[in-house]
């Protein structure tokens, strides 16, 4: 029961996006296109469940147990960046169809602050590493949901006659606070 | 233009205006939207991040002729999340309000893509003096925006700034603009203004956009995206 309430808040409530602002980069930019919106969307949730479980692993039992907490920063950001080369090559090799699709989002995401920023927060809020995990998946769930919405609400707007001045960034920063708005109905069930 | 190019008062002039890094070329925009609910915690980002870039624009600057080209982004990774780390615990020790208001996006400036940007495209190429002012320039032009945002957030949506009440007792504060969509609000009416201003500017002097780099992306959504590389990929060719 209580996992069930991590991962409704994880997804929908405290939507990564809307409303901790992680991962905006990623979302604002490759939002244009819906295909390419859930492939973004889907190579974030394969990362970032794999980043929670190694960073819980190595926080747990490396980090902890010699007394270097304070290390976790760099710790964290250096096991993201190498796991998503890992991941990369991985792919590459043996599951070429998943590469194909989603190749080529994969080297963007070492700097999506999603990913860094769930790996913290697993700390913080002293998840175990299942916890963690689990947090770090509905997160990532949350995130595509998200910006599958913002993609398709985009390609409708290319139709639209937007004022020159709107065109571009500001309109789908106005199109994410409406989406936001909407969000915050999760909360007061 | 081409001889004062890398002058300390030029580049800190083009930090603040000419490459606004969050108005002109949209960078860093986690720690814009997230930490801009009110005007003290803006600048205390702000800050923050001014001192992390300059002090990782000097050592990627002094180090550039040891860092091998193949890892020097894993190297710049590293050389950042020192820094973070240090001003995280500085933060903790000397500012603990403002650290436990900010908490998570403290570490997560080493993501922060300004100072990745900056140390790709300026540090990792241009002496340490220049690095610094760069930085410097970079950081309080962060700072501004962040800080302008702050205070229009604070002021509309709580009625008061840095904390001290501002607004009549008539006007009843818009909570909205201290919660999430505010931010996103926000920063789209920003945008929007400097692109006006954009386009009156180039329909009186005939202004040519691709002259300046950041002209022609800011009203161009994928900027997130390319992380203003084309700006600094102009740049390189020009020099």
């Amino acid at each position: 029961m209580n996992i069930m309430l991590l991962a409704l808040s994880a997804a929908l409530i405290n939507n990564v996006v809307l409303s901790q602002f992680l991962g905006i980069c990623a979302f604002l930019g490759v939002s244009k296109k819906s295909k390419s919106a859930i492939g973004m969307g889907f190579a974030v949730t394969f990362v970032l469940t794999l980043a929670s479980l190694v960073c819980g692993i190595i926080y747990h039992f490396l980090l902890v147990p010699f007394g270097l907490q304070y290390l976790k920063t760099i710790a964290f950001i250096l096991i993201v960046a190498a796991l998503v080369q890992f991941v990369e090559m991985f792919l590459k090799k043996f599951v070429k169809s998943l590469y194909d699709a989603l190749g080529i989002y994969l080297p963007l995401i070492t700097t999506n602050c999603a990913v860094l920023g769930v790996a913290l927060i697993n700390v913080q809020k002293d998840y175990s590493i299942f916890t963690g995990t689990v947090y770090g998946f509905f997160t990532a769930v949350g995130f595509l949901v998200a910006i599958t919405i913002l993609s398709y609400i985009r390609e409708k707007m290319e139709f639209n006659n937007v004022p020159k001045a709107f065109q571009g960034f500001p309109i789908v920063m106005i199109t994410a606070a409406l989406m936001s708005i909407a969000f915050f109905g999760f909360s007061s069930f | 233009m081409k001889d004062n190019k890398d002058k300390p008062l030029e580049r800190i002039w083009n930090g603040i205006y000419v490459e606004n890094p969050v108005f002109c070329l949209i960078l860093g925009m986690c720690p814009t939207l997230a930490t801009t609910t009110s005007a003290t915690n803006a600048i205390g980002m702000g800050l923050s991040t001014t001192a992390i870039l300059v002090a990782s624009n000097l050592m990627i600057s002094l180090l550039k002729g040891i860092i091998p080209n193949r890892m020097r982004i894993p190297s710049y990774i590293v050389i950042i999340a020192s820094f973070v780390t240090i001003v995280e615990f500085l933060m903790e020790g000397f500012f603990p309000s403002v650290y436990a208001s900010l908490g998570i996006y403290i570490p997560l400036i080493v993501v922060n893509c300004i100072i990745m940007g900056r140390a790709e495209a300026y540090a990792g190429k241009k002496g340490p003096v220049e690095s610094v002012f760069d930085g410097l320039g970079m950081g309080i032009g962060f700072t501004l925006a962040l800080l302008l945002i702050g205070s229009v957030r604070e002021i509309v949506g709580a009625g008061t700034w840095f904390g001290a009440k501002i607004t009549p007792a008539i006007y009843e504060p818009v909570n909205l603009f201290i919660l999430a969509p505010g931010a996103f609000l926000v920063m789209a009416f920003f945008v929007a203004i400097m692109n006006k201003l954009k386009i009156g500017a180039a329909r009186r002097t005939d202004w040519d956009p691709t002259e300046n780099g950041c002209a022609d992306c800011s009203s161009c959504a994928k900027l997130g995206f390319c992380g203003g590389k084309p700006a600094a990929a102009e740049e390189e060719v020009k020099a």
